[in-house]
């Protein structure tokens, strides 16, 4: 009896040695890439450090408020937040709701189902930088089709500078995220789908639901938890977004959220302290949302249980 | 006509509608990048509605430009093309390496601090990528590795390395521990069980795993675009695509040439393995 404990236990830290060396390598590149940098990053915004300071003193620079004090106080930065959070809610709801009609139209077979339904997530696959440059290119005033279409069949009086002018730009930038990420929406959707039992809603027509009925009280109840799942996880990519933006406007006209003006206090100013800053109190918003909206979801994760 | 009938005749034409109209949306802008790659400058300049050449003003000179070398008086995307496929194919085949294991450990060993790690991955995605690109940056500098294809490299293995270990986990949790145990009775060790069992039975999802870190590499701006600037030998075909594009001297056709040879490797492993793809990103995703 006793022995037999002893091997187990023996055979326990045998599996716990293991499991921790084969977890090991994968942690130690997440750590030294990712976790190492956010905590430098954090430090970094308690200080007034320029890259000459970081080069000279790494971490061990007097530490500061300041940083902190100026994000605060500066309009520029509250108006990056209001802008970050407009085009992240507009890009979530938007790209899942297109990736819900796309899903419900794709449900039932037809011919060429498959294929098509294979290009319609070219947006999401294809490389950001190729797809923001031909839509640049469509949406240029002088040399772009939309505008040729627009002035010469449709009428316009003028070109639209869709990417260069306020208000337009952000419009512009949500509409290019939604094409852009719907199909991820559609995908996952779609899975969802799939996935229901046909006979719930078979009994609903027997018992003479119309079809927008069946799809409110039967099917789209059953899709809510993923679509839970797509709202969180959308939003926060949406918050931290940044290549679509820089790549189609660069950040001006109206666009600039969080990240490009983090990206232009480092580059721009060359201010890490105030970049830092700026990027932490970000973090705290989107921790603080998402704190929220998991309480606010948390009755209905319940009930799926 | 009853409510039931009227809704579905009504619905049905918008299905129709609305496939066309979503189909239309996703492939058009790539027919235009395709279809102006092969359009002189000029003819683009005149008339811009024309998108499709007449045949006798098709040009491959495009092609010719961006692909050359700059002795030779074109844009290098040939280097490029080169420099994004190292950099892809080693971060991909490094992913796999760090995932399968720690995937197989997971699932199937317990161990302090197995819990901590999946959340530790979650949290990851809390922070900007901008914020994490500038103190790697300067990590890398200081260790000589910041203006390299190996430095991209890294990064690029970190920044996959969290939804790779996702995809995999779900499909390997579905796999059931008893073909171990069976095995463990056999006399197989942990290491044989892994590479004799594990690896062959979820072969398809590490393709899917190597394939999707593959595109994020070959896809991925930000990083490429701090560590590499200043280098153009080094620069991988998104930089390359976005750093002449800032300029007015290259033509935009010429440019539209340059984003066909960035996307079309991208189109073409996704065709040969869409399925598989789909299927990993979205494992588990039934089960909400």
């Amino acid at each position: 009896m006793r022995r037999g404990r002893r091997r187990t236990s023996k055979l326990r830290g045998r599996e716990s040695r293991d499991g921790i060396t084969l977890v090991a390598p994968v942690v130690l590149v997440v750590a030294a890439i990712i976790v190492v940098p956010i905590v430098w990053t954090v430090v970094l915004s308690f200080q007034d450090a320029r890259y000459v300071d970081v080069a000279r003193n790494g971490l061990f620079n007097e530490l500061t408020l300041d940083n902190y004090a100026d994000v605060l106080t500066s309009p520029a930065f509250w108006q990056a937040l209001v802008t970050t959070v407009q085009y992240s809610v507009a890009t979530t709801v938007g790209s899942i709701t297109v990736g819900l009609v796309a899903a419900l139209a794709f449900r039932d077979r037809f011919r060429f189902r498959a294929p098509l339904r294979a290009v319609m997530l070219l947006p999401y696959v294809a490389p950001v930088v190729a797809t923001t440059f031909v839509w640049q290119v469509a949406l240029n005033p002088q040399y772009g089709v939309v505008n040729a279409f627009g002035t010469q069949v449709l009428g316009w009086e003028h070109p639209v500078n869709f990417l260069s002018a306020a208000p337009t730009a952000l419009g512009t930038v949500i509409v290019y995220d939604i094409w852009r990420y719907f199909p991820f929406a559609f995908l996952f959707l779609g899975a969802a789908l799939t996935g229901l039992s046909k006979e719930i809603e078979e009994a609903a027509v027997v018992d003479g639901a119309t079809p927008l009925q069946k799809f409110w009280f039967v099917v789209l109840p059953q899709l809510l938890p993923t679509v839970a799942l797509l709202v969180l996880f959308r939003m926060v990519m949406a918050f931290n977004e940044f290549d679509d933006v820089y790549l189609l406007t660069g950040g001006a006209a109206g666009t600039q959220v969080a990240s490009v003006r983090v990206f232009e206090q480092l580059t721009g100013s060359s201010d890490i302290g105030g970049a830092s800053a700026t990027a932490a109190v970000m973090a705290v918003f989107l921790g603080v949302a998402l704190a929220i909206y998991l309480r606010l979801t948390a009755r209905q994760r319940e009930e799926n249980r | 006509m009853s409510a039931v009938s009227v809704q579905s005749s009504v619905l049905r034409v918008l299905r129709v509608v609305v496939i066309v109209a979503l189909v239309a949306a996703t492939v058009l802008p790539f027919v235009y990048m395709l279809s102006l790659s092969f359009v002189r400058i000029d003819d683009l300049l005149r008339d811009p509605l024309r998108v499709l050449p007449q045949l006798d003003r098709i040009t491959t000179e495009t092609y010719r430009a961006v692909l050359a070398s700059e002795e030779d008086g074109g844009y290098g995307f040939a280097r490029f093309m080169r420099n994004s496929a190292v950099v892809a194919v080693a971060a991909s085949a490094l992913t796999v390496a760090l995932v399968v294991p720690a995937s197989y450990a997971l699932t199937r060993l317990r161990f302090a601090g197995r819990s901590q790690v999946s959340w530790l991955f979650l949290a990851v995605y809390l922070f900007p990528t901008i914020i994490i690109a500038v103190p790697v940056f300067v990590g890398f500098q200081v260790l000589g590795l910041g203006s390299s294809l190996v430095g991209l490299v890294i990064a690029y293995v970190a920044l996959t390395v969290p939804v790779s270990v996702h995809m995999l986990r779900n499909y390997l949790a579905g796999i059931p521990e008893s073909i171990d145990e069976a095995a463990v009775i056999d006399g197989a060790s942990r290491f044989q069980i892994m590479t004799r069992i594990t690896v062959p039975l979820a072969m398809p999802t590490i393709m899917s795993t190597a394939l999707y870190s593959f595109m994020i590499a070959w896809n991925e701006f930000l990083f490429a675009l701090l560590f590499l600037s200043a280098k153009q030998d080094l620069w991988t075909v998104s930089l390359g695509l976005t750093r002449l594009a800032d300029g007015q001297e290259v033509s935009k056709t010429v440019l539209m040439a340059g984003s066909v040879l960035l996307t079309v490797p991208i189109v073409i492993l996704y065709g040969v393995a869409e399925r598989a793809l789909t299927e990993g990103l979205t494992a588990g995703a039934d089960k909400g």
